[in-house]
């Protein structure tokens, strides 16, 4: 079963807090890799806000055709970063890869002052074409290429991997990391199928299978959107039905909870949007899963969230203060990583329930789909 | 000696040609006549043999000759009067002494055919083989990883729409701080890789939420009027006591004036076909009607007889009939292989359909129901493109069917799974495939597995499943089966009182019994239903499409299904 450990935070904060907390939970977990996305970075990245990253592993191979497209593409690199790798660390499981890097780049010329949307769609294009150049050989893995963004994925033991990469060395911090402790061992590792995904600033990690995978992905990937793709694991769809709702159609966030797990007809007559949500259920009827799934995530805003599918359940805790919250699978995990809270503050969220914290880690609401 | 004329027997069958060979037994047989009383086809008839017995009494032999006359039941090797079966002769003997049994090497379509008529009959294709749905099995087993539901605690919604979806790039909503209302025009404008389809901004077409197995099309007239009021209260039960809500469709010939025109209206669904039987009344009736039908639904064709139309015998237009057709009593109704007024696939189904939306104000589905062809995604593609097309439903080759000839029932038509598969693959590709609701018929519970083929049909794709023949079996005892088993629906000589508007016949059909079993057929379905989706991890929504969890032991199957092959 995979382990989450999410925290968002006023102040930057170094990754191995969240390993920590996952540590903590080592029970709930096979120790067998770790995915870590972080937003609103700090350390290295501090200065850096309005240059897209590219987060990847590569071979030597890998690095100079990466290089290579992307100086063609008209992309110009100002910083890369590496880990600091410990040389005394355990190596991962796979050994070690020749390059994990995070490389900021300079827009193209005459993108620099282009909106925000036609900047996302040359970033996705330049993954996907990454990702596609380096696929069938393995000689390159690129995860995420968005300002303010780096991802980091790695198969072995999360402790032993963020001692490996010196996580605690000052140069990579975050408001907000999510941070997942597994490879998808239900069938062969593989990069691309570890969580959490992240698209165009919206990002999930889950716990659970997803039963209803294949209609959920054969609709994603019918709305004509290049980034509906990979599916390498059945989680990737929670990140993209956030996304399809959220950046493709406006909803508002709690939406995302309302098309996961939809009310019922009587239960829809009591909400003011009563109208709306029938026409929503009825549209995304294909997108309603089944769990078991704890889903958290994030939104470019900063908005980060917990919520359940409505039957199964997997465990999900969320407790904090104002200005640091903490999103975990288990309540360990909570304790490890903000210690001092008041523990009767804390929240799981159950079957119609999403765990919401505000930009900025100001507070957590409770909302409930029951809500009128 | 006989003269040469009656030894003659070359123009004779022998009873080996014939598909049921009536098996009756002297010494438990009393005469009593009721076999011969019921057999609905004259099969069997009391007759007189002659015994020729021989004694001898005495201390040596005087043999002496008697004759004497024994009654005995005769089958007759008449093949206008062959036995069908059925066994209605079995039924009423009180001593077992007679039944028909099955003759495998018959021969009797070699010799069926006189007059120049060809064989005809009602039910369906008459292949005892499972059918590809029968073969489909559930593989994808939730477990350790994902926990199983428990199909008797959890919470489970099976339910369907049935009329179009909007794509949700094209529904008329706007936010309103951090909710959404509906608004007059769509959200934001519709992405390029949909919207082609889209109506006028604030068009949302009408969608029902309906159980996912429904009654086929059967009219008043092909059945009797207690099996379609036996159905019709089953209906109204399942809906206002079980909070089922299960449709039905009307067939042909419209439906009862006071029922059209009741609140019971909308749990049913009005064909339209070639003939338009009834059209005038249910037209007229619309100031009158309290509640709106479920759906309409245009015929172009059905799966037993794809390409042929309907004939109901003159002797079946009763006064009520005649009433609710709208058309004298004792004429023959024939409806026509095709719609008449129309020549084009533009003219049969985009106007036909508008022309239906608009005499309930757009508020009724309006869906057409084709036979199953190869041709099904040319449709299907034209109806994609419509924005009124409530659905598509295809009904497959081992649909049933009143009356057709035997060619069109055993050779004609398209199996169903293939048919539906091909369809919703073909809607994922143009990422549409929750907007057209796709309704398969043809076969569903063919061998009393009604839930598991639902099940299979709607993981291939399918939104809804329509039944039709296991429905008269399952709630009214129909003794049809794929051995060419009774199959008399066409001569209105039904046995049992399903397909017949002979008193007579139709008094042996209790409604409300036929109810009490369509309630019962509803509710097992329902709980295998659970039983079928809890170990798949559903429940809230119905697993259309969920291919992952079908698996076949057909290597040919699973490649052209595109599932997976087990074994």
């Amino acid at each position: 079963m995979c382990r989450l450990s999410a925290i968002t935070s006023s102040e930057y904060f170094s990754p191995m807090e969240n390993v920590l907390a996952l540590n903590t939970m080592k029970e709930g977990h096979d120790g067998s890799g770790l995915g870590l996305v972080l937003r609103d970075l700090g350390g290295d990245f501090a200065s850096l806000k309005q240059y897209p990253i590219l987060s990847g592993i590569c071979s030597n191979d890998g690095l100079e055709l990466l290089d290579g497209f992307m100086s063609g593409e008209g992309f110009r690199e100002v910083h890369f970063w590496q880990p600091d790798i410990d040389p005394a660390a355990p190596l991962p499981e796979l050994g070690r890869r020749d390059h994990y890097f995070a490389k900021a780049y300079e827009y193209p010329q005459g993108m620099k002052n282009r909106p925000l949307a036609e900047k996302e769609e040359l970033l996705l294009e330049t993954r996907l074409a990454l990702r596609e150049l380096g696929e069938d050989e393995e000689s390159i893995f690129v995860f995420s290429f968005y300002p303010d963004t780096v991802t980091l994925k790695e198969v072995g033991d999360p402790l032993e991997l963020g001692q490996f990469f010196r996580l605690d060395n000052g140069s990579l911090e975050a408001k907000i990391i999510l941070a997942q402790g597994r490879q998808n061992t239900n069938y062969d590792i593989y990069l691309y199928a570890c969580h959490p995904f992240f698209l165009q600033g919206y990002c999930t990690m889950t716990n659970g299978e997803n039963t209803a995978f294949v209609p959920i992905m054969e609709f994603l990937t019918g709305r004509g959107f290049p980034g509906y793709m990979g599916y390498n694991s059945d989680s990737e769809v929670f990140a993209h039905i956030l996304h399809y709702t959220q950046r493709q159609l406006g909803y508002p966030l709690t939406y995302y909870k309302d098309v996961m797990t939809p009310l019922a007809e009587q239960e829809i007559d009591a909400r003011k949007d009563a109208a709306a949500l029938r026409l929503i259920r009825r549209s995304l009827r294909p997108l309603c899963i089944d769990g078991p799934n704890c889903v958290i995530g994030f939104t470019p805003d900063g908005t980060v969230f917990m919520l359940q599918d409505a039957k199964k359940l997997r465990p999900g805790i969320v407790g904090g203060v104002p200005g640091k919250y903490a999103l975990m699978s288990e309540e360990c995990g909570v304790d490890e990583a903000i210690p001092n809270r008041d523990k009767t503050e804390d929240f799981s969220p159950m079957k119609y329930d999403m765990a919401i914290i505000k930009p900025g880690a100001t507070e957590l609401v409770q909302w409930s789909q029951l809500t009128p | 000696m006989d003269p040469a004329t009656i030894l003659d027997q070359n123009h004779e069958l022998s009873l080996k040609e014939f598909p049921y060979i009536v098996r009756w037994r002297d010494d438990r047989c009393t005469r009593c006549g009721r076999c011969t009383a019921v057999c609905p086809v004259n099969a069997i008839e009391a007759a007189p043999h002659v015994h020729r017995k021989v004694f001898s009494e005495g201390g040596s032999p005087t043999p002496k000759a008697t004759r004497e006359i024994v009654h005995v039941v005769r089958q007759v090797t008449d093949i206008e009067r062959y036995c069908t079966g059925c066994g209605a002769c079995t039924l009423v003997c009180p001593n077992e002494a007679i039944e028909p049994e099955f003759n495998s090497r018959n021969k009797f379509l070699t010799y069926k055919n006189v007059g120049g008529v060809p064989f005809r009959r009602g039910g369906r294709r008459n292949d005892p083989t499972p059918s590809t749905v029968d073969q489909l099995k559930f593989t994808r087993i939730s477990m350790l990883t994902d926990p199983a539901l428990d199909a008797g605690r959890h919470e489970f919604r099976i339910r369907t729409l049935l009329g179009r979806n909007l794509p949700p790039e094209a529904l008329p909503l706007k936010r309103r701080g951090d909710r959404l209302v509906v608004g007059k025009t769509a959200v934001r404008p519709a992405s390029s890789a949909i919207g082609a389809n889209q109506s006028e901004p604030g068009f949302i077409p009408p969608v029902r939420e309906i159980y996912p197995i429904r009654i086929g099309s059967m009219s008043i007239g092909a059945l009797s009027p207690h099996m379609w009021e036996g159905l019709a209260m089953g209906v109204a039960y399942l809906n206002e006591v079980e909070g089922m809500p299960v449709v039905m469709c009307t067939g042909e010939g419209g439906m009862p004036p006071r029922l059209l025109k009741s609140r019971f209206a909308k749990y049913f669904i009005l064909q339209i076909a070639s003939g338009y039987f009834g059209w005038d009344e249910i037209i007229h009736a619309i100031p009158e009607m309290t509640e709106d039908p479920a759906a309409i639904e245009i015929k172009y064709g059905q799966g037993a007889k794809p390409g042929d139309g309907g004939l109901l015998m003159a002797y079946k237009v009763l006064k009520l009939i005649a009433q609710i057709r709208g058309v004298p009593e004792f004429v023959d109704l024939a409806s026509p292989p095709t719609h008449q007024t129309k020549y084009s696939i533009e003219e049969a189904v985009a106007k036909m359909i508008q022309s239906m939306s608009m005499a309930w104000g757009f508020r009724v589905p309006v869906y057409p129901k084709i036979s199953g062809t190869k041709t099904a995604m040319a449709v299907l593609n034209n109806l994609a493109r419509n924005p009124y097309a409530g659905a598509l439903c295809i009904d497959g080759e081992d649909g049933g069917t009143g009356a057709a000839y035997n060619v069109s029932m055993d050779k004609m038509g398209h199996p169903i799974a293939s048919n539906i598969r091909d369809c919703y693959l073909d809607l994922v590709a143009q990422g549409k495939q929750n907007e057209l609701p796709l309704i398969a018929a043809g076969g569903m519970g063919k061998t009393g597995n009604l839930a598991a083929n639902a099940a299979a049909m709607i993981m291939l794709g399918a939104s809804a499943v329509d039944m039709g023949k296991h429905i008269m079996q399952a709630a009214a005892w129909c003794f049809g089966d794929e051995y060419n088993r009774c199959n008399l629906c066409n001569t209105g000589r039904c046995p049992r009182g399903i397909t017949t508007q002979d008193p007579k016949l139709y008094r042996r059909l209790d409604p409300d019994v036929v109810a009490e079993r369509v309630v019962d057929v509803f509710k097992s379905a329902d709980v295998e239903l659970r039983k079928i989706f809890a170990p798949l991890g559903r429940s809230t929504e119905l697993p259309i499409g969920m291919s992952d969890a079908l698996g076949v032991a057909d290597e040919s199957i699973a490649e052209r299904l595109k599932i997976s092959y087990v074994c």
